[in-house]
């Protein structure tokens, strides 16, 4: 490790920091339904959207509504892009003339675009053309994000609401995030990481006439416009294979500056929005720092990890020097070296993002052992844009629960009693999540053909590259232990647990928004739990890693954790 | 004052109670529209905009020389002869493939990856003796297309360079210290050596 890397981890959280209250703001009033300054140019188009749509704006809905609602324009768009895929072959901008991708890739492709996961079992490169890539999968790291904001939103919106039943309109909601939020960020991030080198061009592949006489075939097409709300909205999907890793996706250090920070930057932004929109600017800071204290202890041990030298190799210089990184590069970048690629790999897994700047299966076994946590504790370290916020307040309704346990009262939050219904919507959502990831696994690991066949590396590290995917689908990561070769039951199973992973626990957290919208307000008493305090922070982080640590500690003691001390002993497998 | 705050605070019981306006009707017309702007005009109006400030930025930052495409200076392509530098080694296709982009996805705890790796150091060792191999030399970058070494690389492989072109290693470790990009703002990311960069100036040197 060295002083740099730290100082660039310093000058990250800093410039983070900055982001959050102006950022918040903006959010909530965009939510809110306020005026922004963005509103003489949009405002046409957005009431210009309802009409054409059919939407009645001033009617508000329940939950089940909203949930019905945000059902079945999910349910449209992947259709929809089930069939550009297929179709991509007779539909225009494809000038690679790719073929219609296979129906099992093209389903878990679509439910892994709809999901906000991403997980890519193609190379984008050869596999998509440019409308697959721009009108059918770019758009879906717009709407699902969308769909994941307003998802928080309207639990937020209930927390504030007294004896009401409805939770907001799920039509007005969405539009109003894509039109004032998604849409200006992304213009302007996509022009400038061109700025910076990225590529944006519909045209065919280039093909290059090297120094040495050979030729290569240089595959580009409009990655910028994609690249920029594949990060703002925490998606992860990359225009290449290699994702970030490849240059025209992240061509130097500050492209991978904006990145990371792009990731983080609606998640963090949404916890000043909660304390604004509840009317208690404390609480969402208290939230705030149990997610950066999270963020800070992942980054520290996967940096620590990964800048160690293997412990089998001899005659390379694997410790720093003033100009080499050291440690472990395989599957990393000179640019990115071990501080930004430990950063982003620790930031892309916090939240649901999922793109890598290296490769996560290169890790070392302590190393890759943090992204994989993070994504078992539910991505609620910041988290996907929308979905950390709506996870992280799940968690809050434990920790409250806990809480008025210890004291023997009904727990309140911030004015509503917490009763037998939140809990249990709480408790399904923080029990769906580890079920589905540990009996897919287990039933791939017991499939000799299906499962273990597939890995790229066999012993512990094997179990790791299969737990690792049904954990990045259920958690909507996306990001992987590449190695791991796709078959048709994977690309069925995996879909599936992606969908699961997003939409059944979507529900409780709507249902758990509409029975709070309802209830009435009691004013906080000397038995009420504080939710602003250092001392929340703790009792928070310890329920996140508790939960987390309680259900995944076996099976990771079985991958990573076993890979580790056997490779310190001299073993490889 | 807009309709959704509007009705958040006149609203609290009955609403929509009604048959609601087809969701799927919605929910179809919601998303060609939205299709049309998000994955059209959205993409579409980037290009042009990139293609207009930043046309050489936007078509893959290509390096012509005589007339002739030799390569991106953002992506590394194969050297294996002694007169040039030599990138990273590469897991993307069969080699610095440019459509098939990716890292060796090998663990650490994969026989495979130690046996190259060691291989390799050995090979390497024998070209420079007395020090240790940069290990950037010895392992695959994520992306397989990574332009660049470290400092440390390129001024290991200066000797072999040297003696194939019968130049000095002083010529050369000036080429190198030129075409060396420090850390951005002396802050982010690692200092390196853009391979295309250094070869084309080599070749420019003689």
């Amino acid at each position: 490790m060295s002083a740099n890397g730290w100082l660039q981890f310093v000058a990250f959280s800093i410039v983070l920091g900055l982001t959050v209250k102006p950022v918040g703001i903006y959010l909530a009033r965009v939510l809110e339904g306020q005026r922004t300054w963005l509103d003489p140019i949009l405002r046409p188009i957005e009431r210009l959207t309802y009409k054409l749509c059919g939407v009645n704006a001033e009617r508000e809905m329940n939950w089940r509504q909203y949930a019905f609602a945000m059902l079945g324009f999910s349910a449209v768009t992947m259709v929809l892009t089930y069939i550009i895929e297929r179709g991509q072959a007779v539909l225009p901008w494809n000038p690679q003339h790719m073929t219609g991708v296979g129906a099992d890739l093209a389903w878990n492709t679509a439910a892994s675009f709809t999901t906000n996961t991403n997980w890519q079992f193609y190379t984008g490169e050869s596999t998509m053309s440019y409308l697959t890539q721009m009108a059918g999968l770019a758009t879906h790291n717009f709407f699902s994000a969308a769909v994941g904001i307003v998802v928080a939103i309207a639990l937020v919106r209930a927390i504030k609401r007294t004896q009401s039943d409805t939770i907001g309109n799920f039509w007005v909601d969405t539009t109003r995030t894509l039109l004032y939020i998604l849409l200006p960020a992304s213009i302007i991030y996509a022009v400038l990481l061109v700025a910076l080198g990225v590529p944006q061009n519909l045209h065919a592949y280039t093909v290059a006439h090297t120094l040495e006489g050979r030729t290569q075939t240089i595959a580009q097409g409009p990655v910028a416009s994609q690249e920029a709300i594949k990060m703002l909205g925490t998606n992860g999907g990359g225009f290449f294979n290699a994702n970030s890793a490849h240059p025209f996706e992240n061509p130097t250090p500050f492209t991978n500056f904006l990145q990371i920070l792009s990731i983080f930057i609606i998640p963090a932004g949404l916890t000043y929005t909660l304390g604004r929109m509840t009317g208690s600017p404390g609480h969402g800071w208290a939230v705030f720092a149990a997610m950066y204290l999270l963020f800070a202890a992942g980054f520290g041990v996967l940096y620590w990890a990964e800048a160690h030298p293997h412990p089998l190799i001899h005659g390379a210089g694997q410790t720093l020097t003033a100009s080499a990184p050291g440690g472990n590069m395989e599957g990393k970048e000179v640019r990115n070296g071990i501080a930004e690629s430990a950063l982003f790999a620790t930031i892309t897994t916090d939240a649901s993002c999922g793109a890598v700047n290296g490769m996560h299966d290169s890790f070392t076994p302590l190393g890759g052992l943090i992204p994989l946590t993070n994504i078992m504790l539910g991505e609620v370290v910041f988290g996907g844009v929308g979905a950390g916020l709506y996870g992280m307040l799940i968690f809050v309704v434990q920790a409250v629960f806990i809480a008025g346990l210890m004291v023997g009262r009904t727990p309140e939050y911030l004015g509503k009693k917490i009763e037998s219904y939140d809990v249990k919507m709480a408790m399904l959502y923080v029990l769906i999540f580890p079920l589905i990831i540990l009996s897919l696994t287990a039933v791939f690991v017991l499939l000799p053909n299906v499962g273990l066949g597939t890995t790229n590396n066999s012993g512990p590290h094997g179990l790791s590259e299969i737990l690792y995917a049904f954990t990045s689908g259920a958690g909507n990561n996306g990001s992987a232990l590449a190695g791991l070769g796709p078959n048709w039951w994977y690309n069925i199973t995996l879909g599936w647990d992606m969908l699961i992973g997003r939409f059944l626990m979507m529900i409780p957290v709507l249902a758990l928004a509409g029975n709070l919208a309802q209830k009435k307000s009691v004013p906080p008493s000397p038995g009420t739990f504080p939710v602003n305090t250092p001392l929340f922070t703790v009792l928070l982080t310890g329920v996140v890693l508790i939960l987390g640590a309680l259900t995944f500690f076996p099976a990771l003691s079985l991958g990573p954790i076993l890979e580790h001390l056997l490779l310190k002993s001299g073993q490889l497998f | 004052m807009s309709t959704a705050s509007a009705i958040s605070s006149s609203i609290s019981t009955k609403a929509a109670t009604e048959k609601e306006h087809s969701v799927w009707r919605t929910s179809i017309r919601f998303t060609l529209l939205m299709t049309l702007a998000f994955g059209i005009a959205y993409p579409l109006f980037v290009t042009g905009i990139a293609g207009a400030l930043f046309p050489h930025k936007a078509a893959g930052s290509l390096i012509e020389q005589n007339g002739q495409i030799v390569g991106s200076e953002l992506l590394s392509q194969g050297f294996a002869s002694d007169r040039y530098f030599h990138p990273r080694p590469s897991a993307a296709g069969n080699g610095y493939d440019a459509t098939s982009s990716g890292g060796s996805n090998l663990a650490q705890s994969n026989t495979k990856l130690v046996q190259r790796m060691q291989g390799d150091i050995d090979k390497l060792a024998a070209e420079n003796p007395g020090h240790l191999v940069p290990i950037d030399a010895v392992t695959t970058s994520g992306s397989g297309l990574d332009p660049d070494i470290t400092p440390d690389n390129a001024y290991f492989q200066a000797r072999r360079v040297a003696k194939a072109r019968g130049m000095t290693e002083q010529q050369l470790n000036v080429l190198i210290r030129q075409n060396t990009q420090a850390r951005t703002f002396g802050l982010l990311g690692e200092p390196r050596v853009n391979v295309l960069d250094l070869n084309i100036a080599l070749d420019a040197a003689k």
